[in-house]
């Protein structure tokens, strides 16, 4: 009985270690990147460290006021909203349609929808660029939107089929024996159900332009997104205009994963509850 | 008015045939149960009424009119899903005034049906509350008053009580039927259930294999069963069968002489547990399991090789081992022809 009471309490004490670890290994750098982004310039290149931030927006305000940024942002934002807006449109129907209806070919889908995130970007960037230089969509954040939208498309499908798999049709055929046609039951019952899921599926689209950097970097050239803009300009910037840039990158992306956490747990099946 | 015709109605999923040909009339006004085991077609023949499903043959009138090409929406009917089906996202007001409120009808009427519904089924209490603040049989009784404020001319109900505990379906079963009678609309009612099939309708269709074996009033089945898998099915425990082989003088059953119909070739003797009481003739059998049930006893005998069941009066003082003769209600024997597994009238 003793033993395999020590032997639990020491796998327990195991687990914790590996959790603290892991923790360390994300946040560490995390909080590294926070400290310098909020200290002073000279804080930031000297040494030994301090282990509270100084509050100090020096860096930050540099940032914001150096040459391009506030265009890159606003092309980030821009090319991040425009590839929601086309995941959502294009991919909601397809999850729709993935769970509530049989087609031929249902399974062979499913497959190719995740087969996209198969070729590496570098593969497909160059030869679009010369298509789009073609075609007139180079340098827009239209064109860079597509591409993005083609990156975050299979998430926006397996997660909305995830969505509507998880009402019950009944709910649906509820509402036709109650004197809905297909579009009014959607949109009375299954919309309003849906909502909330949708919302996370758009923010994590949101999430994948906003971290794009290679084929941000090939098809922009004038309009860059902030993530190209700082990969080319602050290569040769000082040091706390980088953690400065860090910062703001990764800032919404965190917050956006932390609000759409759920949906995640539940796309990847880990019980969240 | 409405009387439901079914007249040829087939379904094939691929290969599978689901119904072969289904004829049933149900009058105006009546509760028809659709009793089988899962998989026997029920469900899909009422979701085919319902308009949820399509047939791959055949025609559904109701009312005279024919519906089988319209949406469930122009079809007049109202349905009770096994799950509920209550949306979570509406108050129970606005889930009973879903249907209402779709039919554009003024707010005063949709008050005053929603109130008068709510109060038939005992959830007026509950109207402000949203669905994962309602227990099951709560849930339940929501999914009804849906159904019934929309006065529709046909209710269908599949598996409405089958997710609820044993006592709360004992005592919604008993509530549903004085409510559906009281609004005089017809119900077709799918269960696997034969205690709630035998209490609750007025006919019962027993259906196997995607057909409809018998329907006749719950009586009837259990007394006069058309099929053997009919008497088999129903009563618990089923009915018996004994092999029973032709002779100049009549039917001998495991060494003993009965009176039987007019047929060549052998038959199958049946008679129902209860049926069969000690005697000092009769059919002779070897007590294997005495299982005592209270006002009775279960008696599982050995007749002539074959399991036996017998419900017998609990005075009696039985051990397994015990040789024994069981006489049979000689009103009560049916027989089957085992080749066509149909009933044989005398």
């Amino acid at each position: 009985m003793t033993d395999t009471a020590t032997i639990r309490q020491r796998g327990r004490r195991l687990t914790q270690a590996a959790v603290v670890l892991l923790c360390g290994w994300v946040l560490g750098p995390i909080y590294l990147l926070v400290l310098n982004a909020f200290s002073a310039p000279d804080a930031v290149t000297g040494f030994p460290k301090r282990w509270l931030p100084g509050f100090d927006l020096h860096s930050l305000r540099m940032f914001v006021e150096f040459q391009g940024v506030a265009e890159a942002l606003w092309n980030s934002v821009l090319v991040a909203t425009l590839t929601m807006i086309l995941s959502i449109a294009l991919g909601a129907p397809a999850g729709y349609a993935l769970s509530r209806f049989d087609f031929r070919g249902k399974t062979a889908f499913r497959v190719l929808v995740l087969m996209t995130r198969a070729f590496p970007l570098p593969l497909l960037a160059l030869p679009l660029a010369v298509m789009f230089i073609r075609v007139g969509l180079d340098d827009t954040p239209l064109g860079l939107a597509l591409v993005h939208t083609t990156l975050a498309l299979p998430f926006a499908v397996l997660i909305t089929f995830s969505l509507f798999s998880g009402l019950p049709v009944e709910l649906e055929e509820a509402a036709w024996t109650l004197g809905c046609n297909r579009a009014q039951a959607f949109r009375k019952v299954i919309l309003p159900l849906v909502l909330p899921g949708i919302a996370a599926s758009a923010i994590f689209a949101f999430v994948i332009s906003w971290n794009e950097v290679f084929a941000a970097s090939v098809l922009t050239v004038q309009h860059r997104t902030l993530t190209a803009f700082l990969l080319t300009s602050l290569d040769v910037s000082p040091l706390p205009l980088k953690f400065a840039g860090g910062f703001v990158l990764v800032l919404p992306a965190l917050i956006f994963i932390f609000a759409v956490r759920k949906y995640l747990f539940a796309m990847w099946g880990i019980a969240n509850r | 008015m409405a009387e439901i015709q079914i007249k040829g109605v087939a379904k094939t999923f691929g290969a599978f045939t689901a119904l072969h040909s289904v004829d049933m009339t149900i009058a105006d006004q009546e509760f028809m149960v659709l009793l089988g085991a899962s998989g026997c077609g029920k469900t899909t023949l009422l979701r085919i009424i319902a308009g949820l499903e399509t047939a791959s043959q055949g025609e559904v009138w109701i009312g005279g009119r024919r519906i089988d090409h319209l949406p469930p929406r122009h079809r007049g009917i109202a349905m009770v899903f096994q799950n509920y089906a209550v949306f979570p996202h509406l108050t129970v007001f606005e889930n009973v005034a879903f249907g209402l409120r779709m039919q554009k009808l003024p707010e005063t009427e949709v008050k005053r049906r929603v109130q008068r519904t709510a109060e038939l089924m005992h959830i007026d209490a509950l109207l402000g509350r949203y669905s994962g603040q309602l227990s099951g049989g709560q849930r339940q009784r929501v999914a009804v008053a849906r159904a019934l404020a929309m006065e529709p001319d046909v209710i269908l109900m599949d598996e409405p009580l089958s997710n609820l505990d044993a006592l709360l379906r004992l005592e919604m079963r008993a509530e549903l039927k004085g409510i559906l009678a009281e609004s005089k609309t017809t119900t077709i009612y799918v269960t696997h259930d034969q205690v709630e099939a035998m209490s609750l309708a007025d006919r019962i269709a027993i259906m196997h294999g995607g057909r409809i074996l018998q329907a006749a009033d719950p009586i009837a089945i259990y007394r006069n069963p058309a099929a053997r898998f009919v008497g088999a099915f129903i009563g618990n425990p089923p009915m018996n069968f004994l092999p029973a082989e032709a002779t100049p003088e009549g039917w001998t059953v495991a060494g003993e002489l009965f009176a039987g119909p007019d047929a060549p070739g052998p038959l199958e003797f049946a008679i129902r547990p209860e049926d069969l009481r000690p005697a000092e003739t009769g059919l002779p059998a070897t007590v294997r399991i005495v299982e005592p049930l209270g006002p009775h006893l279960l008696v599982t005998c050995d007749v002539a090789g074959r399991a036996l069941r017998a419900v017998l009066d609990s005075d009696l003082r039985l051990r397994p081992g015990d040789r024994i003769h069981l006489a049979p209600a000689a009103d009560r024997v049916r027989w089957f022809d085992p080749k066509t597994d149909l009933a044989v009238t005398p």
